[in-house]
């Protein structure tokens, strides 16, 4: 059904999506804690930089981000490679949807603690690192994994700015006609399928890890009906 | 730094972008009217007592919603053909949008659904209704209103979703830019009002989906 260099061009698109993503994750975790605790700032005006940066992203989408950004920001003397042009948008993208999520696991830790920190005498950095971030990072992580399958799914945009991932490579090799389409793109559609379960089974792996000797309930998923 | 940019220009493309937003608009409403629709239907599927019925609907439910939007146009364009099912690029797009978006309101539909309290079922089974009563007469009713907000929300993101219909040759917003930038490689005016459209649109609408959320928090 796919003869050999068929399935090579799979494996690399497929290679290429897995190594976006990863970085794009990167990118976008480290600016969403930043705009997450940005938005927690007392100073008003590092509040009303993040709004902005926030609003700007969830306001227009990916797409037309990573257009902008590849193709009308080189004429103001920007040039980014097409890789580079995916993990910036990605990851600004992600990274503005992640802020709420590090925001809200913030303020959902007890008041209480915050306030045993203060009277420990611990510094600012010493309160988020050792008090408010170990107890948060458990209400994160769900919807933390929510937004690593949006980036995931994402990522396909890219094949669009020439980048060849595993959405490009369908698209290659459905014009150059080796391969059925409907095996072509149902294959590609498993492929995805299964990355995003991967992701899945990390975050709940990393919500194991994250809640051992907390004095928290798992937080529960799905209520059964 | 000298920005090229050239007002006169930007001016002149504004009516073709206009053109492009107009389709996209239209392209999000279907989608919409399709989303609304089959959410409801997967979230009542996924109750059903019949595991041959709710198994199948939830899987296709995860699988929709765990694979980009992208790949499903394409299949939806290029591989129903070979099954004999044809529609145009703009209404391949919609239903995509439309059946991408339904997993995501399906979702949306069952946390109002497990809002209701049980109560009201065993209070619907003691009345002798039946099941098609119970639904539209007394669950629906009670789980609709509270989702309302959630629903506008997934009401933006499928307008600013939209733009992928390009990639099947639609022509909306994002494609009449890409059209103006390769016809006069000018691209700086065009992709930044197609960004400044898009945010002209999604921010009005996301404060309004705010507002509803407060007023619907207080009742």
């Amino acid at each position: 059904m796919l003869d050999g260099d068929v399935i090579q061009s799979l494996v690399n698109g497929t290679w290429l999506t897995i190594r976006l993503t990863l970085v794009a994750v990167l990118l976008g975790t480290g600016m969403s804690i930043l705009s997450g605790l940005a938005s927690l700032s007392p100073w008003r005006g590092i509040r009303a930089v993040n709004r902005v940066y926030v609003d700007f992203f969830r306001g227009t989408s990916a797409i037309v981000q990573l257009f902008w950004i590849f193709f009308a920001l080189p004429l103001v003397g920007i040039s980014l490679s097409a890789f580079a042009a995916g993990v910036v948008t990605l990851g600004l993208n992600m990274g503005s949807y992640g802020s709420e999520v590090v925001r809200g696991a913030i303020l959902a830790v007890p008041k209480g603690q915050m306030e045993a920190a203060v009277s420990l005498n611990l510094s600012t950095m010493q309160r988020m690192r050792h008090v408010i971030f170990p107890q948060a990072i458990v209400a994160m992580l769900p919807p933390y994994g929510n937004l690593l399958i949006e980036l995931l799914k994402a990522t396909a945009l890219v094949s669009l700015i020439t980048l060849s991932d595993l959405a490009f490579e369908a698209q290659k090799l459905r014009e150059l006609g080796v391969a059925s389409t409907t095996v072509l793109f149902s294959t590609i559609l498993v492929i995805y399928f299964v990355l995003a379960l991967g992701i899945t089974g990390l975050v709940r792996l990393a919500e194991r890890f994250f809640s051992r000797g907390l004095d928290i309930r798992r937080t529960v998923r799905r209520p059964t009906p | 730094m000298n920005i090229p940019w050239d007002w006169e220009f930007a001016i002149d493309i504004i009516p073709d972008l206009l053109d492009g937003l107009v389709v996209t608009v239209q392209a999000t409403l279907v989608g919409i009217s399709i989303a609304m629709v089959l959410g409801l239907v997967f979230a009542m599927a996924r109750r059903s007592q019949s595991m041959l019925v709710s198994r199948p609907v939830g899987f296709i439910v995860e699988f929709v919603r765990s694979t980009p939007l992208l790949i499903q146009l394409y299949f939806l364009y290029f591989v129903l053909p070979n099954f004999g099912i044809r529609f145009d690029a703009f209404l391949t797009g919609a239903i995509g949008l439309g059946v991408h978006y339904a997993a995501y309101t399906s979702e949306v539909y069952r946390a109002g659904i497990e809002g209701v309290p049980r109560g009201q079922w065993e209070a619907s089974t003691a009345l002798n209704l039946g099941r098609a009563d119970t639904w539209t007469r007394v669950v629906l009713p009670q789980a609709i209103p509270n989702v309302i907000p959630a629903l506008g929300n997934y009401v933006i993101a499928m307008f600013k979703d939209a733009p992928l219909l390009s990639a099947i040759t639609v022509v909306e917003l994002l494609q009449e830019g890409n059209i103006i930038c390769s016809r006069t490689y000018r691209c700086l005016e065009p992709y930044t009002l197609v960004g400044v459209m898009f945010l002209a649109v999604s921010i009005p609408a996301s404060i309004m989906v705010r507002r509803l959320e407060r007023r619907l928090a207080r009742a």
